[in-house]
């Protein structure tokens, strides 16, 4: 029985949610295989190996310099016969969320998405992962053959230090057969659409508005508080969507993740996507009419009310 | 050209979640529904790309017979006619078991986009589109924000992380999922609302396929990760005694 996680690079750079899953999968205790794919992942590599992991497998090919989506999952569809794990591990990613489900569907095998913990519960691995926004938890269990694949949410486990092996881990090499005609993805160079206006991560204290804001009107009464308050100015990503304010003003996952001394959520109802770009914040401040707002459960401070209300009151009490 | 457009009925953002008896699943029976969000951008990218290259749109939802009302929702806003796959199973079900549905349904429609949202809001696997391209014979690009058709050449805007963004060319068919902020949604004038009930329907009765997956072993709200300090009162105390609250207790300010 063994784990295999797969990696995560770009251009020789290892996403450091690797580690998340690797913490993730020695948490489950069978043996853990490391895979990583592309061209010229030497360095990758040697920095795999000095893990606490027990094996590190190499898939280089030139079809692999750039990530596809099907020269990714045809690869590990490869590999994954070849080397028969148990449990296939991944980082929930943009990537992953690309290619894992047509893995999952060659395979022929169950694909678990977006889990946040994983425990054995009488002999049975089970998983936990959000639904209806974060509403709700679901505690899970997979059936059907092995091996099964499972994404963990960014931040899953909390990786401080890369736990590393008293020795390197055992190196090899695993070559994969991708004719490039098969590969029908032709991508070009990524790139970023206007300069970064503001740097959301660097910011001491945040306000952020959500879809309770509901005009773009409004924006000026935040906009007054953010002033007040010394704070960047943030929102969900409705609101963005809206084009109300540019994207890179975006908390979320599709956005920056932040961690402020402290974080204002003006109208935000706190649906997941949101919270895991904030959570991380050390007091959070949650104003909403609704009491039910999943935003309540990682609040350090609430006002269940109305923010046309509460907000110019508190510019009034700060100017006090 | 001609596009399929996959759509799901979810509850309401709005609605209160309850766990229902057997604390497998939520109460659902009088909830209220709607059209996934994310699915709502599809079909917008796909009344555009109409609009621009002329074709047909053939909006398809698996799901209960209350599923229909986000087909016709979609024809209002300009899809030419509907796909219903009925099942009661579909908003339990895993993405595999939709997906095969949906493939099961589309497969003879001829088309050169199959559009669908990039997840959806009640279950979130993100998946049902990818496995359904694959299902398909498609291939698939994801978290698409821009879609270029020209002269029979496809060419698609992925988001990544980090506010980068891809550009990726594609063969024809193609199925592609849609991320929320790609466009602006419009909404039903009467006029649609009233000519999508001439609007063609297929119905689809259809036994879900016996696809492994997983199965819910118990539903819960979130344990709270920590105690929260509800400041109340009026609007005005409360504002006077948070702002206290945070220069003396949390020492913030």
């Amino acid at each position: 029985m063994t784990t295999l996680v797969v990696a995560e690079q770009q251009n020789g750079t290892l996403n450091p949610t690797t580690w998340e899953t690797v913490a993730l999968a020695k948490g489950i205790g069978h043996p853990v295989t490391v895979v990583v794919l592309g061209a010229d992942i030497e360095t990758v590599a040697d920095e795999l190996v000095k893990a606490n992991v027990d094996e590190v497998l190499v898939v280089e090919d030139s079809a692999l310099e750039f990530y596809t989506a099907d020269g990714f999952s045809m690869a590990l569809e490869q590999v994954i016969r070849a080397e028969d794990p148990t449990l296939v591990l991944l980082s929930h990613t943009y990537q992953a969320r690309d290619f894992a489900p047509a893995l999952g569907a060659r395979l022929g095998r169950t694909l678990l998405t977006d889990c946040t913990k994983v425990e054995v519960r009488d002999g049975v691995l089970i998983f936990t992962r959000p639904m209806f926004q974060g509403k709700m938890m679901a505690d899970v269990r997979l059936t059907g053959p092995n091996p099964h694949l499972v994404t963990f949410q960014i931040g899953a486990a909390k990786v401080d230090n890369i736990d590393l092996g008293v020795s390197s881990a055992v190196r090899r090499s695993l070559g994969v057969t991708l004719a490039t005609d098969q590969i029908r993805q032709r991508p070009e160079l990524p790139f970023r659409e206007t300069k970064q206006a503001v740097d959301l991560s660097q910011a001491e204290r945040i306000v952020a508005v959500g879809r309770g804001i509901k005009s773009e009107e409004h924006l000026d009464l935040i906009r007054k508080f953010a002033v007040a308050m010394d704070a960047e100015l943030a929102a969900s990503r409705p609101i963005c969507d809206a084009g109300w304010l540019p994207m890179d003003r975006q908390v979320g996952s599709s956005g920056q993740t932040v961690a402020p001394t402290l974080y204002f959520a003006l109208g935000i109802s706190g649906a997941i996507q949101h919270v895991v770009g904030m959570k991380g914040a050390r007091t959070i401040v949650a104003i909403n009419k609704d009491p039910d707002a999943p935003v309540f459960e990682i609040a350090d401070y609430g006002i269940v009310g109305d923010l046309f209300e509460v907000v110019p009151a508190m510019i009034k009490a700060l100017g006090e | 050209m001609n596009i399929i457009v996959c759509i799901k009925q979810v509850i309401t953002r709005e609605w209160l979640v309850r766990v229902d008896e057997a604390q497998t699943w939520i109460r659902d029976q009088d909830a209220s529904f709607e059209m996934n969000e994310p699915d709502a951008y599809a079909l917008e990218a796909a009344l555009r790309l109409k609009e621009q290259h002329g074709g047909e749109i053939i909006v398809c939802s698996a799901g209960p017979v209350r599923a229909r009302q986000v087909i016709l929702e979609a024809l209002a806003r300009g899809a030419d006619r509907g796909i219903h796959v009925v099942s009661d199973d579909i908003p339990k079900a895993g993405a595999e078991v939709v997906a095969e549905a949906l493939a099961n349904a589309i497969c003879e429609e001829p088309c050169d986009l199959v559009l669908t949202g990039l997840q959806s809001n009640d279950q979130g696997f993100a998946q049902t589109g990818v496995i359904l391209a694959t299902r398909l014979g498609m291939p698939h690009a994801t978290i698409i924000m821009d879609v270029q058709f020209d002269e029979g050449k496809l060419r698609v805007k992925r988001e990544l992380e980090g506010g980068l963004f891809q550009w990726v060319a594609l063969p024809v068919p193609a199925l592609l999922t849609i991320q929320s902020g790609i466009n602006q949604l419009r909404y039903a004038t009467l006029k649609g609302i009233v000519a999508a009930k001439k609007k063609p329907i297929r119905t689809v009765d259809t036994e879900m396929p016996d696809i492994f997956g997983h199965e819910i072993v118990k539903i819960y709200t979130p344990e709270k990760s920590k105690q929260t300090h509800f400041v109340d009162g009026t609007p005005a105390s409360a504002a006077v005694e948070l702002i206290r609250l945070l220069r003396q207790d949390a020492r913030v300010l």
